[in-house]
């Protein structure tokens, strides 16, 4: 069952009527048996991951809930009788204790996700190592992936180290937690969302609302239009453009990086609408995950504009753990006074935030491509870091220049090109292949054939689908400038009659407009493969 | 809290941190900041400062950075 097809649209409909009809006790309940069914719809076979992840973190979760309360309950017994030190002797104690119980958890729940998604890349970059050395030949396992494992993963794995930091308290009930690991609108591409924020809101009865309805109503719609409108339309520019890259060269490179660019947010950002969507139709509010990542002013503002919770979540539990860490503080002090203040005191954070991309690449994809895409990205990062007093300078001596309309749409095309530019190492997948296909954007100077009466038509899509593409382009582009204070589907929750003819018009244009129709199977969300 | 304040000025010299309350808000403190900050800190107060407790609320001013220190001095 994709979230994309009429099938998704009857479960829905059928899981909100029975949400609300039956008694707000077993809301929850029916929120699992819905997931699961959901879950088995992707493939019956992938059913034994999910609870296998569930299992192994609800198990360690419990350990460490336990022992964090023996430890505050020691620590209360011995208030009169302990000195602060003997006192932060044994919290010290106790912590290195929880840590081994967390190590234990995540090397089980992370394992999962290393071994069903990373073996056969590693395999097969150690067979082209020893190929250089002569006839290597490894055995590439073939390996299934379920749907959605690395944000299920990352989702519980979040929650076990948010236990070992006493930021939450363990769930105790075994199907509230799995609930909670298999929320059906998010499994499948997030967003990542934090124990201490979704738990309660998933298990609590709730009334119909008429305003998160139709808040929620409209966000699917919209998201809808989104992903077969526009996703789905500049897919198959995209997908021409992939398959003759021996010809589609130069400018058709730079083409491609607004198509995709239209491609992965249409498709992107509405799944996550949906997603929302269809929580909020229900009540429960879930973590943004996109904030106008368009009009971003440089890259680490777009990062923080898009996939949010991804970016937080690794900013969170691998950066800053990372950067203050004992190693990483030594390291620190010891490079301070070896290097210099000004090179020491960066070498640790760079360390930090090379290995953090490093992740999040790899996060994306078992792939080179994805790996160079993670530090691209942190170079660019950094980069921009270091030209920061340059960039400060400039804005000081041009203030006027600095602060003027056309200067924050000059940095934000700047940044949306440049992120296209590394983007399309997604769609292209082959390093070599995508720096010489770069390169021909210089050396290949081809802009009059694009422009050509026949040039418009060369890449697969016809005039309709253009038009519709650009069409869907704008309506999003206006849809987001109107919700820039208040999102558009909040503005819409008190204007029932508005809403409803908004939903039917946006209905009406995805079923004449959108890349749909007998015997079309609507793409699979892009994430959904992450 | 007047060796915190240097070290505070040490990054920043052109901060009046005394009284700027939204650090991160305005970021004025970035990663790259709060990381050297925080290795200062465990040296100067003998303190650690655990990846959990780097939440903006903790750095939003020098005040908030003081209170960190001293509650995880108490712990």
């Amino acid at each position: 069952m994709q979230v994309s097809s009429a099938i998704f649209v009857l479960f829905l409909a059928l899981t909100i009527l029975l949400y609300y009809l039956l008694p707000k006790k077993w809301q929850w309940g029916l929120l699992l048996v819905a997931s699961y069914c959901f879950y088995l719809s992707q493939g019956v076979q992938y059913i034994g991951f999910l609870l296998y992840t569930t299992v192994v973190t609800f198990v360690t979760g419990i350990l460490l809930s336990r022992r964090a309360e023996r430890e505050d309950a020691f620590v209360e017994a011995h208030r009169g009788d302990w000195n602060k030190e003997e006192r932060k002797a044994f919290r010290a104690k106790e912590k290195k204790a929880r840590f081994r119980i967390l190590l234990a958890g995540l090397i089980l729940g992370f394992g999962l996700l290393a071994v069903l998604k990373y073996t056969a890349f590693a395999a097969t970059t150690v067979q082209s190592v020893l190929s250089w050395f002569g006839d290597a030949k490894i055995k590439i396992p073939s390996l299934l992936l379920p749907l959605g494992l690395s944000f299920y993963t990352f989702q519980s794995m979040g929650y076990l180290i948010d236990l070992y930091r006493k930021k939450s308290k363990a769930e105790k009930n075994f199907f509230k937690f799995a609930l909670f690991v298999s929320f059906f609108p998010q499994i499948i591409q997030g967003p990542i969302s934090r124990f201490g924020d979704l738990s309660e809101q998933l298990t609590k009865p709730h009334a119909f609302s008429r305003d998160d309805f139709c808040a929620g109503l409209f966000r699917v719609a919209y998201g809808f239009f989104k992903k077969l409108v526009v996703a789905d339309t500049a897919m198959i520019g995209v997908r021409y453009l992939y398959a003759h890259t021996d010809t589609m060269r130069g400018v058709y490179v730079v083409l491609l990086i607004f198509l995709y660019s239209a491609e992965i947010y249409g498709d992107f950002t509405g799944g996550i609408d949906i997603t929302l969507g269809v929580a909020r139709m229900m009540g429960i509010r879930l973590a943004e995950n996109f904030n106008r990542p368009f009009s971003s002013q440089s890259v680490k503002e777009y990062w923080r504009r898009w996939h949010i919770t991804m970016g937080t979540w690794f900013t969170d539990y691998v950066f800053y753990p990372l950067s203050v860490s004992n190693g990483m503080q030594k390291f620190s002090t010891w490079s301070r006074k070896h290097l210099g203040n000004a090179v020491g005191k960066r070498l640790p954070v760079y360390f930090a935030t090379i290995v953090t991309w490093f992740l999040t690449g790899l996060w994306h994809g078992a792939g080179w491509n994805f790996i160079v895409w993670g530090l691209l990205n942190c170079f660019a990062i950094l980069f921009s870091q270091e030209l920061m007093p340059l960039w400060n300078a400039f804005g000081k001596h041009f203030a006027k220049l600095s602060a003027s309309k056309f200067f924050y749409c000059f940095r934000a095309a700047r940044t949306f090109l440049l992120m296209g530019l590394f983007r399309s190492l997604d769609v292209y997948k082959d390093v070599p292949l995508t720096f010489s296909l770069w390169s021909s954007m210089v050396t290949r100077w081809n802009w009059g054939e694009l422009f050509s009466a026949s040039g418009l038509t060369s890449f697969g899509m016809s005039t309709w689908q253009i038009g519709v593409m650009l069409f869907g382009v704008l309506c999003i582009v206006i849809a987001t400038n109107l919700g820039k204070k208040t999102p558009l589907w909040d503005r819409l929750a008190t204007k029932p009659v508005l809403c409803v003819s908004l939903v039917a018009c946006l209905v009406i244009l995805i079923l004449t407009l959108g890349s749909y129709g007998i015997g079309y199977d609507a793409a699979d969300f892009i994430y959904g493969q992450f | 809290m007047e060796k915190l304040l240097e070290i505070l000025s040490s990054l920043h010299p052109e901060v009046d941190f005394a009284s700027c309350g939204d650090l991160i808000e305005e970021g004025i403190l970035d990663s790259l900041d709060i990381v050297t900050l925080i290795t200062e800190i465990n040296n100067a107060f003998d303190v650690q400062i655990p990846a959990e407790e780097v939440i903006p609320e903790n750095f939003e001013s020098a005040a908030a950075i003081w209170a960190l220190i001293q509650k995880l001095d108490e712990e």
